[in-house]
Protein backbone atom coordinates (compact mmCIF):
# COMPACT_ATOMS: atom_id res chain seq x y z
CA UNK A 1 0.00 0.00 0.00
CA UNK A 2 0.90 3.31 -0.98
CA UNK A 3 2.13 5.87 1.88
CA UNK A 4 -0.38 8.32 3.01
CA UNK A 5 1.11 11.98 1.78
CA UNK A 6 0.77 14.94 3.57
CA UNK A 7 -1.31 16.80 1.37
CA UNK A 8 0.06 20.19 -0.27
CA UNK A 9 -1.58 23.54 2.49
CA UNK A 10 -3.19 24.95 -0.53
CA UNK A 11 -5.30 21.67 -1.05
CA UNK A 12 -6.45 22.13 2.27
CA UNK A 13 -6.90 25.27 2.49
CA UNK A 14 -9.33 24.76 -1.37
CA UNK A 15 -11.03 21.61 0.96
CA UNK A 16 -11.86 23.95 3.91
CA UNK A 17 -13.32 26.77 1.73
CA UNK A 18 -15.35 23.85 -0.13
CA UNK A 19 -16.63 22.64 3.39
CA UNK A 20 -17.33 26.21 4.61
CA UNK A 21 -19.36 26.60 1.56
CA UNK A 22 -21.33 23.16 1.51
CA UNK A 23 -22.06 24.56 5.41
CA UNK A 24 -23.30 27.71 4.36
CA UNK A 25 -25.67 25.57 1.29
CA UNK A 26 -27.05 23.05 3.73
CA UNK A 27 -27.80 25.97 6.37
CA UNK A 28 -29.42 27.94 3.85
CA UNK A 29 -31.40 25.19 2.73
CA UNK A 30 -32.13 24.20 6.25
CA UNK A 31 -33.94 27.66 6.04
CA UNK A 32 -36.92 26.13 3.44
CA UNK A 33 -37.22 22.88 5.12
CA UNK A 34 -39.42 21.61 8.18
CA UNK A 35 -39.66 21.90 11.16
CA UNK A 36 -38.07 25.26 11.87
CA UNK A 37 -36.60 25.07 15.11
CA UNK A 38 -38.06 28.27 16.09
CA UNK A 39 -37.14 28.46 19.48
CA UNK A 40 -33.30 28.18 18.76
CA UNK A 41 -33.82 30.79 16.39
CA UNK A 42 -35.10 33.04 18.81
CA UNK A 43 -32.48 32.43 21.68
CA UNK A 44 -29.85 33.28 19.06
CA UNK A 45 -31.42 36.97 18.35
CA UNK A 46 -31.27 37.38 21.94
CA UNK A 47 -27.48 36.19 22.23
CA UNK A 48 -26.29 37.82 19.58
CA UNK A 49 -28.56 40.80 19.04
CA UNK A 50 -29.80 41.65 22.54
CA UNK A 51 -26.80 40.47 24.56
CA UNK A 52 -24.23 42.34 22.37
CA UNK A 53 -25.40 45.91 23.12
CA UNK A 54 -23.18 47.01 25.47
CA UNK A 55 -20.30 46.05 23.84
CA UNK A 56 -21.66 47.16 20.36
CA UNK A 57 -22.31 50.66 22.20
CA UNK A 58 -19.05 51.11 23.70
CA UNK A 59 -17.11 50.36 20.74
CA UNK A 60 -19.53 52.42 18.53
CA UNK A 61 -18.84 55.63 21.34
CA UNK A 62 -15.11 55.27 21.16
CA UNK A 63 -15.26 54.33 17.72
CA UNK A 64 -17.26 58.29 16.87
CA UNK A 65 -15.20 59.88 19.44
CA UNK A 66 -12.11 58.61 18.12
CA UNK A 67 -12.83 59.72 14.27
CA UNK A 68 -14.56 62.75 15.36
CA UNK A 69 -11.23 64.12 17.12
CA UNK A 70 -8.96 62.73 14.12
CA UNK A 71 -11.47 64.76 11.37
CA UNK A 72 -11.32 67.92 13.71
CA UNK A 73 -7.53 68.31 14.01
CA UNK A 74 -7.27 67.08 10.33
CA UNK A 75 -9.52 69.83 8.98
CA UNK A 76 -8.08 72.40 11.79
CA UNK A 77 -4.58 71.51 10.64
CA UNK A 78 -4.58 71.36 6.76
CA UNK A 79 -7.62 73.79 5.82
CA UNK A 80 -7.29 76.19 8.58
CA UNK A 81 -9.22 77.09 12.06
CA UNK A 82 -13.17 77.53 11.22
CA UNK A 83 -13.34 74.37 8.74
CA UNK A 84 -13.59 72.14 11.36
CA UNK A 85 -17.66 71.66 10.61
CA UNK A 86 -17.17 70.50 7.79
CA UNK A 87 -15.58 67.30 9.02
CA UNK A 88 -19.58 66.29 10.01
CA UNK A 89 -19.69 63.75 6.36
CA UNK A 90 -16.35 62.76 6.55
CA UNK A 91 -17.24 61.46 10.27
CA UNK A 92 -20.68 60.24 9.12
CA UNK A 93 -19.23 58.86 5.86
CA UNK A 94 -16.18 56.85 7.34
CA UNK A 95 -18.58 55.16 10.75
CA UNK A 96 -21.28 54.46 8.57
CA UNK A 97 -19.49 52.73 5.60
CA UNK A 98 -16.54 51.72 6.77
CA UNK A 99 -15.42 51.99 10.79
CA UNK A 100 -18.67 50.90 12.12
CA UNK A 101 -19.22 47.69 10.23
CA UNK A 102 -15.43 46.78 10.36
CA UNK A 103 -15.56 47.54 14.50
CA UNK A 104 -19.15 45.88 15.05
CA UNK A 105 -18.21 42.76 13.01
CA UNK A 106 -14.82 42.16 14.66
CA UNK A 107 -16.70 42.38 18.31
CA UNK A 108 -18.86 40.21 17.18
CA UNK A 109 -16.64 37.60 15.76
CA UNK A 110 -14.93 37.74 19.26
CA UNK A 111 -18.38 37.79 21.26
CA UNK A 112 -20.43 35.02 19.30
CA UNK A 113 -17.95 33.58 16.62
CA UNK A 114 -15.90 32.50 19.47
CA UNK A 115 -19.04 31.26 21.89
CA UNK A 116 -20.59 29.54 18.69
CA UNK A 117 -17.42 27.45 18.01
CA UNK A 118 -16.88 26.42 21.58
CA UNK A 119 -20.88 25.66 22.40
CA UNK A 120 -20.71 23.43 19.47
CA UNK A 121 -17.36 21.94 20.07
CA UNK A 122 -18.75 20.79 23.49
CA UNK A 123 -21.63 19.24 22.02
CA UNK A 124 -19.48 17.41 19.69
CA UNK A 125 -16.48 16.31 21.82
CA UNK A 126 -19.69 15.46 24.68
CA UNK A 127 -21.43 13.41 21.89
CA UNK A 128 -24.54 15.75 21.75
CA UNK A 129 -23.94 16.21 18.24
CA UNK A 130 -24.68 12.41 17.46
CA UNK A 131 -27.61 12.56 19.87
CA UNK A 132 -29.10 15.11 17.72
CA UNK A 133 -28.48 12.53 14.77
CA UNK A 134 -29.95 9.91 16.99
CA UNK A 135 -33.15 11.51 17.36
CA UNK A 136 -34.13 12.57 14.12
CA UNK A 137 -32.31 16.15 13.99
CA UNK A 138 -30.06 17.15 11.82
CA UNK A 139 -27.44 19.28 13.54
CA UNK A 140 -27.04 21.57 10.64
CA UNK A 141 -30.60 22.08 10.48
CA UNK A 142 -31.07 22.21 14.00
CA UNK A 143 -27.85 24.17 14.96
CA UNK A 144 -26.15 25.90 11.96
CA UNK A 145 -29.77 27.14 10.23
CA UNK A 146 -31.11 29.15 13.23
CA UNK A 147 -27.56 30.72 14.31
CA UNK A 148 -26.93 31.46 10.19
CA UNK A 149 -30.50 33.53 10.01
CA UNK A 150 -30.49 35.05 13.60
CA UNK A 151 -26.87 36.48 12.67
CA UNK A 152 -27.80 37.93 8.97
CA UNK A 153 -30.27 39.98 10.55
CA UNK A 154 -28.73 40.88 13.97
CA UNK A 155 -25.49 42.51 12.65
CA UNK A 156 -27.23 45.18 10.45
CA UNK A 157 -29.53 46.14 12.84
CA UNK A 158 -26.26 45.95 15.92
CA UNK A 159 -24.37 48.32 12.62
CA UNK A 160 -27.00 50.69 12.46
CA UNK A 161 -27.57 51.05 15.84
CA UNK A 162 -23.92 51.62 16.53
CA UNK A 163 -24.22 54.18 13.41
CA UNK A 164 -26.06 56.05 15.19
CA UNK A 165 -24.21 56.13 18.62
CA UNK A 166 -21.24 56.75 16.62
CA UNK A 167 -22.05 59.69 14.68
CA UNK A 168 -23.94 61.38 17.67
CA UNK A 169 -20.26 60.64 19.57
CA UNK A 170 -18.63 61.89 16.58
CA UNK A 171 -21.06 65.21 16.49
CA UNK A 172 -20.86 65.73 20.60
CA UNK A 173 -16.87 65.97 20.52
CA UNK A 174 -16.50 68.31 17.92
CA UNK A 175 -19.59 70.56 19.57
CA UNK A 176 -17.87 70.43 22.44
CA UNK A 177 -14.62 71.59 20.96
CA UNK A 178 -16.43 74.29 19.74
CA UNK A 179 -17.80 73.40 16.19
CA UNK A 180 -20.72 75.52 14.52
CA UNK A 181 -23.31 72.94 15.55
CA UNK A 182 -25.60 74.12 12.95
CA UNK A 183 -23.18 73.78 10.13
CA UNK A 184 -21.70 70.50 10.93
CA UNK A 185 -25.32 69.20 11.36
CA UNK A 186 -26.55 70.52 7.73
CA UNK A 187 -23.67 69.64 6.58
CA UNK A 188 -23.92 65.88 7.54
CA UNK A 189 -27.80 65.67 6.39
CA UNK A 190 -26.61 67.14 2.94
CA UNK A 191 -23.65 65.18 2.21
CA UNK A 192 -24.48 61.47 3.94
CA UNK A 193 -26.87 59.84 1.68
CA UNK A 194 -29.12 57.26 2.21
CA UNK A 195 -27.24 54.33 0.17
CA UNK A 196 -24.18 55.30 2.40
CA UNK A 197 -25.82 54.02 5.22
CA UNK A 198 -27.49 50.76 2.99
CA UNK A 199 -23.76 50.08 2.19
CA UNK A 200 -22.82 49.38 5.58
CA UNK A 201 -26.12 47.58 6.23
CA UNK A 202 -25.13 45.08 3.32
CA UNK A 203 -21.69 44.58 4.63
CA UNK A 204 -23.14 43.55 7.96
CA UNK A 205 -25.23 40.82 6.94
CA UNK A 206 -22.42 39.49 4.75
CA UNK A 207 -19.98 39.51 7.64
CA UNK A 208 -22.95 38.25 10.25
CA UNK A 209 -23.21 35.12 7.89
CA UNK A 210 -19.27 34.62 7.89
CA UNK A 211 -18.94 34.98 11.32
CA UNK A 212 -21.74 31.85 11.95
CA UNK A 213 -21.00 29.57 9.44
CA UNK A 214 -16.94 30.42 10.23
CA UNK A 215 -17.87 29.86 14.07
CA UNK A 216 -20.12 26.85 13.41
CA UNK A 217 -17.75 25.35 11.58
CA UNK A 218 -14.91 25.19 13.73
CA UNK A 219 -17.13 23.90 16.30
CA UNK A 220 -18.37 21.37 14.22
CA UNK A 221 -14.54 20.52 13.52
CA UNK A 222 -13.16 20.52 16.98
CA UNK A 223 -11.72 16.98 18.20
CA UNK A 224 -10.10 16.04 21.22
CA UNK A 225 -11.11 16.97 24.69
CA UNK A 226 -11.37 20.79 26.22
CA UNK A 227 -7.94 21.60 24.30
CA UNK A 228 -9.89 20.98 20.62
CA UNK A 229 -12.37 23.18 21.70
CA UNK A 230 -10.44 26.30 22.72
CA UNK A 231 -8.71 25.87 19.65
CA UNK A 232 -11.38 25.42 17.70
CA UNK A 233 -12.94 28.67 19.42
CA UNK A 234 -9.68 30.70 18.49
CA UNK A 235 -9.50 29.76 15.12
CA UNK A 236 -13.19 30.56 14.44
CA UNK A 237 -12.18 34.32 15.75
CA UNK A 238 -8.91 34.56 13.90
CA UNK A 239 -10.80 33.25 10.50
CA UNK A 240 -13.71 35.06 11.44
CA UNK A 241 -11.62 38.14 11.52
CA UNK A 242 -9.77 37.72 8.87
CA UNK A 243 -12.63 37.08 6.46
CA UNK A 244 -14.34 39.90 7.27
CA UNK A 245 -11.09 42.14 6.75
CA UNK A 246 -10.71 40.52 3.50
CA UNK A 247 -14.45 40.54 2.37
CA UNK A 248 -14.87 44.18 3.23
CA UNK A 249 -12.46 45.65 1.24
CA UNK A 250 -13.72 43.64 -1.09
CA UNK A 251 -17.37 44.62 -0.73
CA UNK A 252 -16.07 47.97 -0.55
CA UNK A 253 -14.59 48.25 -4.27
CA UNK A 254 -17.95 46.08 -5.56
CA UNK A 255 -20.58 47.94 -4.00
CA UNK A 256 -21.26 51.20 -5.69
CA UNK A 257 -20.13 54.11 -4.29
CA UNK A 258 -23.35 56.03 -4.97
CA UNK A 259 -26.74 54.69 -5.90
CA UNK A 260 -27.79 55.79 -9.22
CA UNK A 261 -31.66 54.83 -10.04
CA UNK B 1 -32.49 -8.31 12.18
CA UNK B 2 -28.67 -6.67 12.27
CA UNK B 3 -26.46 -8.14 10.31
CA UNK B 4 -22.74 -7.26 9.44
CA UNK B 5 -20.61 -8.73 7.64
CA UNK B 6 -16.76 -7.94 7.04
CA UNK B 7 -16.90 -4.49 8.40
CA UNK B 8 -13.38 -2.56 8.30
CA UNK B 9 -12.93 1.37 10.35
CA UNK B 10 -10.24 3.08 10.04
CA UNK B 11 -8.86 6.14 11.28
CA UNK B 12 -5.15 7.04 9.54
CA UNK B 13 -3.14 4.27 10.51
CA UNK B 14 -5.31 2.90 13.53
CA UNK B 15 -7.04 0.03 12.37
CA UNK B 16 -10.10 -0.50 14.53
CA UNK B 17 -12.39 -2.53 12.72
CA UNK B 18 -11.00 -5.38 11.07
CA UNK B 19 -13.19 -7.83 8.79
CA UNK B 20 -16.02 -8.01 11.73
CA UNK B 21 -18.69 -10.17 11.64
CA UNK B 22 -21.83 -10.21 13.78
CA UNK B 23 -25.86 -11.02 13.80
CA UNK B 24 -28.46 -9.91 16.71
CA UNK B 25 -31.38 -11.62 16.78
CA UNK B 26 -34.64 -10.42 17.05
CA UNK B 27 -35.72 -9.87 20.57
CA UNK B 28 -32.16 -11.24 22.00
CA UNK B 29 -29.95 -8.64 24.63
CA UNK B 30 -26.50 -9.27 22.92
CA UNK B 31 -23.59 -8.04 24.67
CA UNK B 32 -20.51 -6.82 23.23
CA UNK B 33 -17.21 -7.13 25.52
CA UNK B 34 -13.82 -5.96 24.88
CA UNK B 35 -11.70 -4.03 26.14
CA UNK B 36 -11.20 0.05 26.39
CA UNK B 37 -10.62 1.20 23.01
CA UNK B 38 -11.33 -2.07 20.77
CA UNK B 39 -13.35 -0.27 18.68
CA UNK B 40 -17.05 -1.34 20.90
CA UNK B 41 -18.61 2.23 20.79
CA UNK B 42 -17.30 2.30 16.85
CA UNK B 43 -19.40 -0.32 16.32
CA UNK B 44 -22.52 0.55 17.54
CA UNK B 45 -22.51 4.06 15.57
CA UNK B 46 -21.92 1.82 12.36
CA UNK B 47 -25.05 0.50 13.80
CA UNK B 48 -27.25 3.30 13.91
CA UNK B 49 -25.37 5.30 10.95
CA UNK B 50 -23.61 7.87 12.63
CA UNK B 51 -19.96 6.22 11.06
CA UNK B 52 -19.72 5.30 7.81
CA UNK B 53 -17.62 2.04 7.55
CA UNK B 54 -14.67 2.00 4.97
CA UNK B 55 -15.69 -1.52 4.07
CA UNK B 56 -18.49 -4.35 4.46
CA UNK B 57 -22.15 -4.55 4.52
CA UNK B 58 -24.40 -3.80 7.64
CA UNK B 59 -28.09 -4.57 7.17
CA UNK B 60 -30.66 -3.61 9.37
CA UNK B 61 -34.13 -5.74 8.84
CA UNK B 62 -32.91 -6.26 5.31
CA UNK B 63 -31.58 -2.88 4.57
CA UNK B 64 -28.23 -2.37 3.39
CA UNK B 65 -27.80 1.20 5.33
CA UNK B 66 -24.15 1.41 4.08
CA UNK B 67 -25.10 3.16 0.88
CA UNK B 68 -27.88 5.38 2.27
CA UNK B 69 -28.26 9.32 2.29
CA UNK B 70 -28.70 10.87 5.43
CA UNK B 71 -32.51 11.47 4.60
CA UNK B 72 -32.97 7.96 4.31
CA UNK B 73 -31.19 6.77 7.08
CA UNK B 74 -33.52 8.95 10.03
CA UNK B 75 -36.37 5.81 8.86
CA UNK B 76 -33.61 3.55 9.85
CA UNK B 77 -32.49 5.77 13.30
CA UNK B 78 -36.04 5.66 13.78
CA UNK B 79 -36.12 2.03 14.69
CA UNK B 80 -32.67 2.66 17.12
CA UNK B 81 -32.75 3.87 20.77
CA UNK B 82 -29.40 5.27 21.95
CA UNK B 83 -28.13 5.52 25.54
CA UNK B 84 -24.47 7.10 25.39
CA UNK B 85 -21.82 6.35 27.62
CA UNK B 86 -21.53 9.98 29.21
CA UNK B 87 -25.54 10.33 28.74
CA UNK B 88 -24.96 12.96 26.17
CA UNK B 89 -28.27 15.20 27.20
CA UNK B 90 -28.76 18.56 25.81
CA UNK B 91 -26.90 21.28 28.45
CA UNK B 92 -29.59 23.93 27.38
CA UNK B 93 -32.62 22.17 27.68
CA UNK B 94 -34.48 20.83 30.94
CA UNK B 95 -34.94 17.46 31.61
CA UNK B 96 -38.67 17.48 30.14
CA UNK B 97 -37.01 19.40 26.76
CA UNK B 98 -34.80 16.36 26.45
CA UNK B 99 -36.35 13.70 26.89
CA UNK B 100 -39.24 14.97 24.27
CA UNK B 101 -36.90 15.93 21.91
CA UNK B 102 -36.54 12.74 19.54
CA UNK B 103 -40.32 11.90 20.32
CA UNK B 104 -41.15 15.52 18.75
CA UNK B 105 -39.92 14.43 15.95
CA UNK B 106 -40.31 11.01 15.37
CA UNK B 107 -43.87 10.89 16.41
CA UNK B 108 -46.53 13.10 15.38
CA UNK B 109 -48.43 13.57 18.67
CA UNK B 110 -50.52 16.09 20.24
CA UNK B 111 -48.43 18.28 23.04
CA UNK B 112 -50.55 16.93 26.25
CA UNK B 113 -49.87 13.37 24.69
CA UNK B 114 -46.52 14.18 24.50
CA UNK B 115 -46.45 15.42 28.23
CA UNK B 116 -48.03 12.18 29.02
CA UNK B 117 -45.01 10.15 27.72
CA UNK B 118 -42.05 11.96 28.70
CA UNK B 119 -43.84 11.73 32.98
CA UNK B 120 -43.95 7.98 32.02
CA UNK B 121 -40.97 7.40 30.30
CA UNK B 122 -38.95 9.15 33.41
CA UNK B 123 -41.68 7.12 35.76
CA UNK B 124 -40.21 3.75 33.91
CA UNK B 125 -36.56 4.87 34.92
CA UNK B 126 -37.37 6.13 38.28
CA UNK B 127 -37.50 9.49 37.86
CA UNK B 128 -40.05 11.92 39.30
CA UNK B 129 -40.44 15.68 40.15
CA UNK B 130 -36.87 16.07 37.90
CA UNK B 131 -38.69 17.40 34.66
CA UNK B 132 -37.42 21.07 34.55
CA UNK B 133 -34.16 20.44 36.16
CA UNK B 134 -31.18 21.51 33.76
CA UNK B 135 -28.54 18.31 33.06
CA UNK B 136 -26.08 19.72 35.26
CA UNK B 137 -28.08 19.41 38.27
CA UNK B 138 -28.46 16.09 37.86
CA UNK B 139 -25.75 13.45 39.50
CA UNK B 140 -24.35 10.66 36.62
CA UNK B 141 -26.62 8.03 37.75
CA UNK B 142 -29.57 10.37 37.06
CA UNK B 143 -28.16 11.33 33.60
CA UNK B 144 -27.93 8.09 32.42
CA UNK B 145 -31.48 7.29 33.50
CA UNK B 146 -32.85 10.55 31.95
CA UNK B 147 -30.47 9.36 28.51
CA UNK B 148 -32.28 6.11 28.34
CA UNK B 149 -35.73 7.91 29.30
CA UNK B 150 -35.12 9.56 26.24
CA UNK B 151 -34.43 6.90 23.93
CA UNK B 152 -37.38 4.73 24.91
CA UNK B 153 -39.77 7.61 24.63
CA UNK B 154 -40.45 7.48 21.28
CA UNK B 155 -40.72 3.39 21.25
CA UNK B 156 -37.62 1.93 19.41
CA UNK B 157 -37.19 -1.16 18.42
CA UNK B 158 -33.80 -1.75 19.05
CA UNK B 159 -31.95 -0.21 22.03
CA UNK B 160 -28.71 0.20 21.66
CA UNK B 161 -26.60 0.59 25.48
CA UNK B 162 -23.04 2.20 25.61
CA UNK B 163 -21.35 1.03 28.53
CA UNK B 164 -24.68 1.98 30.84
CA UNK B 165 -22.58 0.95 33.83
CA UNK B 166 -19.68 2.73 33.76
CA UNK B 167 -18.75 6.03 35.39
CA UNK B 168 -21.57 5.38 38.88
CA UNK B 169 -21.52 3.09 41.77
CA UNK B 170 -22.30 -0.47 41.75
CA UNK B 171 -25.71 -0.37 43.55
CA UNK B 172 -26.67 2.16 40.68
CA UNK B 173 -25.28 0.20 37.55
CA UNK B 174 -26.87 -2.76 38.96
CA UNK B 175 -30.46 -0.49 39.01
CA UNK B 176 -29.45 -0.19 35.40
CA UNK B 177 -28.95 -3.49 34.61
CA UNK B 178 -32.94 -4.21 36.37
CA UNK B 179 -34.15 -1.36 34.00
CA UNK B 180 -32.34 -2.85 30.67
CA UNK B 181 -34.08 -6.11 31.87
CA UNK B 182 -37.11 -4.84 32.16
CA UNK B 183 -36.98 -2.82 28.99
CA UNK B 184 -36.35 -6.05 27.30
CA UNK B 185 -39.09 -7.68 29.04
CA UNK B 186 -41.81 -5.20 28.97
CA UNK B 187 -41.14 -3.61 25.40
CA UNK B 188 -39.96 -6.75 23.76
CA UNK B 189 -36.92 -4.83 22.38
CA UNK B 190 -33.76 -6.19 20.68
CA UNK B 191 -30.87 -4.50 22.30
CA UNK B 192 -27.41 -4.69 22.26
CA UNK B 193 -25.19 -3.83 25.05
CA UNK B 194 -21.50 -2.40 24.74
CA UNK B 195 -19.60 -3.34 28.15
CA UNK B 196 -16.19 -4.45 29.88
CA UNK B 197 -18.64 -4.76 33.24
CA UNK B 198 -18.95 -8.56 33.11
CA UNK B 199 -21.22 -8.50 36.21
CA UNK B 200 -23.20 -6.56 34.22
CA UNK B 201 -22.81 -8.20 30.82
CA UNK B 202 -23.66 -12.16 32.46
CA UNK B 203 -26.80 -10.41 33.98
CA UNK B 204 -28.55 -8.88 31.01
CA UNK B 205 -26.94 -10.67 28.14
CA UNK B 206 -29.09 -13.83 26.37
CA UNK B 207 -25.51 -13.94 24.04
CA UNK B 208 -22.05 -12.19 24.46
CA UNK B 209 -19.93 -11.51 21.78
CA UNK B 210 -15.90 -10.81 22.70
CA UNK B 211 -14.16 -7.85 20.37
CA UNK B 212 -10.94 -8.28 20.31
CA UNK B 213 -8.44 -7.01 17.64
CA UNK B 214 -11.31 -5.30 15.64
CA UNK B 215 -13.25 -9.16 14.85
CA UNK B 216 -15.13 -11.18 17.08
CA UNK B 217 -13.56 -13.58 18.56
CA UNK B 218 -16.19 -15.42 20.39
CA UNK B 219 -19.91 -15.17 20.24
CA UNK B 220 -22.23 -17.59 22.94
CA UNK B 221 -24.51 -17.73 25.43
CA UNK B 222 -23.29 -16.92 29.08
CA UNK B 223 -22.15 -20.12 29.99
CA UNK B 224 -20.19 -20.48 27.15
CA UNK B 225 -18.50 -17.77 27.32
CA UNK B 226 -17.77 -18.25 30.94
CA UNK B 227 -16.28 -22.06 30.15
CA UNK B 228 -15.09 -20.68 27.02
CA UNK B 229 -11.35 -22.20 26.00
CA UNK B 230 -10.04 -19.19 24.15
CA UNK B 231 -7.21 -17.72 26.32
CA UNK B 232 -8.33 -14.42 25.04
CA UNK B 233 -11.58 -14.21 26.19
CA UNK B 234 -10.67 -16.16 29.80
CA UNK B 235 -7.92 -13.42 30.48
CA UNK B 236 -10.31 -11.10 29.50
CA UNK B 237 -13.10 -11.90 31.42
CA UNK B 238 -11.29 -12.60 34.77
CA UNK B 239 -9.04 -9.23 34.27
CA UNK B 240 -5.85 -10.81 34.26
CA UNK B 241 -2.85 -8.39 33.13
CA UNK B 242 -0.91 -11.78 32.46
CA UNK B 243 -1.94 -13.68 28.95
CA UNK B 244 -2.52 -13.00 25.22
CA UNK B 245 -3.38 -9.67 25.60
CA UNK B 246 -0.78 -7.41 25.94
CA UNK B 247 -1.81 -4.47 24.47
CA UNK B 248 -3.39 -2.57 27.26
Amino acid sequence: MASESKPFPFSTLFSQVGQVGLLFGRATAGLFRKPFEKENFLQQLEDIGVRSLPVVSLTAAFGGLVFGLQTYIGFHRFIGPGSEAYGGPVISLGLTKELIPILVGLMITGRVGSAMAAEIGTMKITEQIDALYSLGADPVRYLVTPRLLASVIMMPILVLYGDIIGIACGYIYNVMMGVNQHIYLKNTLLYLEFWDVVTGLIKAAVFGGVIAVIGCWQGLEARGGAEGVGRAATRAVVVASIGVLILNFFLSKALPADLVL
Amino acid sequence: MIEIQGLHKSFGTNRVLQGLDLSVRKGETLAVIGQSGSGKSILIKHMIGLMRPDQGRISIDGVDICCLSERELYAVRRKFGLLFQAAALFDSLTVAENVRFGLERYQDYPPDRIREIVLESLAKVGLRDVEDLMPYELSGGMKKRVGLARAIAYGPEIMLYDEPSTGIDPIRADAINDLILRMQQEMNVTSVVITHDMTSAYKVADRLAMLYNGKIVQIGAPDEIRNSANPIVQQFIHGQAAGPIKDY
